[in-house]
């Protein structure tokens, strides 16, 4: 078992047909198979213990990655805006590396380490002869190390194995079932999960991958119409971006008619953002995509139909399910979970655990699954009476006042339907009286004003006085990683430079 | 003994497969003769030349073995003589 197998596949039955698309350079099925093989030559005889990528994307990315399969090497795409400091004690874990970088190669030169510029990389392995090398067959080799975040501290390396991967993928993907004039936009940076999973399901369908390096609104609408773009994943800023450059290029709609359906994911969607966007866009289909790293990407589904039904119902609950993230693939099992470990009832909110053979849940080689196979995610939320899910953020964002759990959530979710608010986060900070109380950051919408006073007493007419702020400090931005996840850790950072 | 991640050759027809899922002592056949991992070119059964295609799973109805078909061919696939069916996906909109 071994994720190159999906190129393979792709080469076999499609050699020809347009695999990658890049700066405006094409790539076949058969090109791309045919690097994997010679970059996998490259990686086994070079005696290293993982191939590292250090670059935004480029066609190096998923020939490296299917390369590193077939030779049976872990890949290690690394975050190409850590510095220095970030960086090297990441390096210090993967060592020794074929690392194929960027521009910032001189920095990197390791005894024992191979350090090879991206452009020379994919000089050497897209042309030469055609190579036959031996294929790692270990369903339970590790494909894939991902450093997470580390938005709570030391950054952790979370293993996927081949076996995760690959149930994934013939989980959730039908062998060529993309058509040959279908193209999707995949701007998630390479060394998110969701751009290895972009890589991966797109090969397995045989779909032309547009890779967009560094995104911009601008430029991502500029290739839907160049590249007649199909489909596309998006974080959720990248959706408010897109809409708000349509909006003030006066750009019509019509000029993005190839493009039919949209995922999104990564991060919470605001509600009034996809219901704009499913306005500005009635033909096209929207699908949210709930997952983790450790999960192997997606693991829940909100499918175009259930957008539709929740747009167009006066049902409340089904209107509801627009902020919902859907309902588990077939080969996965959801459960929410109190802080006893007991399972709960609908509506109920607890902690969200996941099951099913593409969830790896280990980290360095130690595995956090509970005795049943459950993976615990820290994401807290709630299953409605018809399955489908909700996030109210993670575990450890709840917030505690006199006992009370208070989930972020609840407050943002209701200040992003005030037209005069822009964004917001609701934070706990430290309370003497309370243990915790709620802290809020407000991006005030252009052209609107609203008070301290106004905020607090929308909040306590729509919600439980405990959700009342205590501190309201007014930003311009709030800080958000470049796939979309708020940092938390920043604004509770403000409120405690507000304190001193 | 078959065992998931393992690659196997028809030797009656250009047909590859990789295996999911599979018990320590199903027999699996591929137009009539034994997917051994090593097999020179021979007849098939012509009872059991039905086609192979890309991309499919075969399973059995307990669904205890699982065989992805990684290049198409002529050959059916049996298992302990029980002709394999294809299983069914559910279709899921792109999420990536």
């Amino acid at each position: 078992m071994n994720i190159a197998l999906f190129l393979q596949m792709a080469a076999e039955a499609c050699p020809d047909r347009r695999a990658l698309s890049h700066h405006g350079k094409h790539y076949t099925y058969a090109q791309l198979f045919g690097a994997a093989k010679r970059a996998a030559f490259h990686f086994s005889t070079a005696n290293c213990k993982f191939v590292s990528m250090l670059d935004t994307s480029s066609p190096a990315a998923p020939i490296a990655l299917m390369g590193a399969a077939i030779a049976g090497v872990p890949y290690v795409p690394l975050n190409y805006r850590l510095s220095e400091e970030q960086l090297v004690p990441l390096f210090e874990r993967i060592s020794p590396a074929y690392l194929i970088s960027g521009t910032r190669d001189e920095a990197y030169d390791f005894d024992d380490w191979i350090v090879q510029d991206s452009a020379d990389f994919l000089h050497d392995v897209l042309t030469g002869e055609e190579m036959d090398v031996t294929w790692n067959e270990d369903p339970a080799a590790v494909a894939v190390q991902l450093f997470t975040s580390g938005t709570t501290g030391i950054p952790k390396a979370a293993l996927l194995r081949h076996e995760h991967l690959v149930s994934y993928i013939l989980g959730s993907v039908e062998f060529m079932g993309g058509l040959e004039d279908e193209a999707a936009l995949v701007s998630v940076p390479p060394y998110h999960i969701a751009g290895i999973s972009a890589v991966m399901s797109n090969i397995y369908a045989c779909r032309q991958i547009v890779q967009l390096p560094d995104f911009s609104a601008r430029e991502w609408l500029r290739l839907v119409a160049e590249e007649s773009v199909t489909s596309a994943f998006v974080v959720p800023t990248m959706l408010t971006r897109i809409i708000e450059e349509i909006d003030t290029a006066k750009l019509d709609p019509k000029t993005f008619s190839t493009l039919n359906s949209i995922a999104y994911g990564g991060g919470k969607m605001p509600v009034p953002v996809i219901e704009r966007a499913l306005k500005l866009f009635p033909g096209i289909n929207f699908t949210n995509a709930y997952g983790l790293t450790e999960t192997s990407s997606t693991i829940a589904l909100l499918d175009p139909d259930d957008h539709r039904a929740a747009i167009d119902h006066d049902d409340a609950a089904v209107h509801a399910r627009l902020g919902s993230v859907g309902k588990p693939l077939p080969s996965v099992e959801i459960e929410v979970r109190n802080e006893d470990g007991k399972q709960l009832d609908p509506f109920e909110s607890g902690e969200i655990y996941v099951r099913g053979p593409q969830v790896s849940g280990e980290y360095d080689g130690r595995s956090v699954l509970d005795n049943d196979g459950w993976f615990p995610t820290r994401d807290a939320g709630y299953l409605d009476d018809h399955g489908y899910l909700f996030l109210s953020g993670r575990a450890d964002d709840v917030i505690v006042r006199g006992g009370e759990n208070i989930s972020p959530g609840e407050i943002e979710d209701l200040l992003h339907q005030h037209p005069a608010i822009l964004d917001t986060a609701a934070i706990g900070i430290p309370s003497e009286e309370w243990g915790e109380v709620v802290a809020l950051a407000i991006v005030v919408a252009a052209a609107h004003s609203i008070t301290e006073e106004e905020i607090r007493s929308h909040i306590r007419e729509h919600l439980r006085s405990s959700r009342v702020p205590e501190v309201i400090h007014f930003t311009s931005e709030l800080p958000y990683n470049e796939t979309g996840k708020l940092l938390r850790r920043v604004v509770r950072e403000w409120f405690r430079i507000e304190d001193d | 003994m078959l065992k998931p991640g393992t690659r196997l050759k028809s030797a009656v027809c250009d047909a590859e497969f990789m295996i999911i899922k599979a018990g320590a002592s199903d027999e699996l056949t591929c137009g009539g003769v034994s997917l051994d991992e090593s097999t020179d070119p021979v007849e098939g059964n012509a009872d059991r030349m039905n086609g192979c295609v890309i991309g499919k799973r075969y399973i059995n109805a307990e669904e205890t073995i699982e065989v992805l078909c990684v290049k198409t061919g002529e050959g059916s696939l049996y298992c302990n003589d029980e002709e394999l069916m294809t299983k069914d996906t559910k279709k899921l909109p792109s999420s990536d």
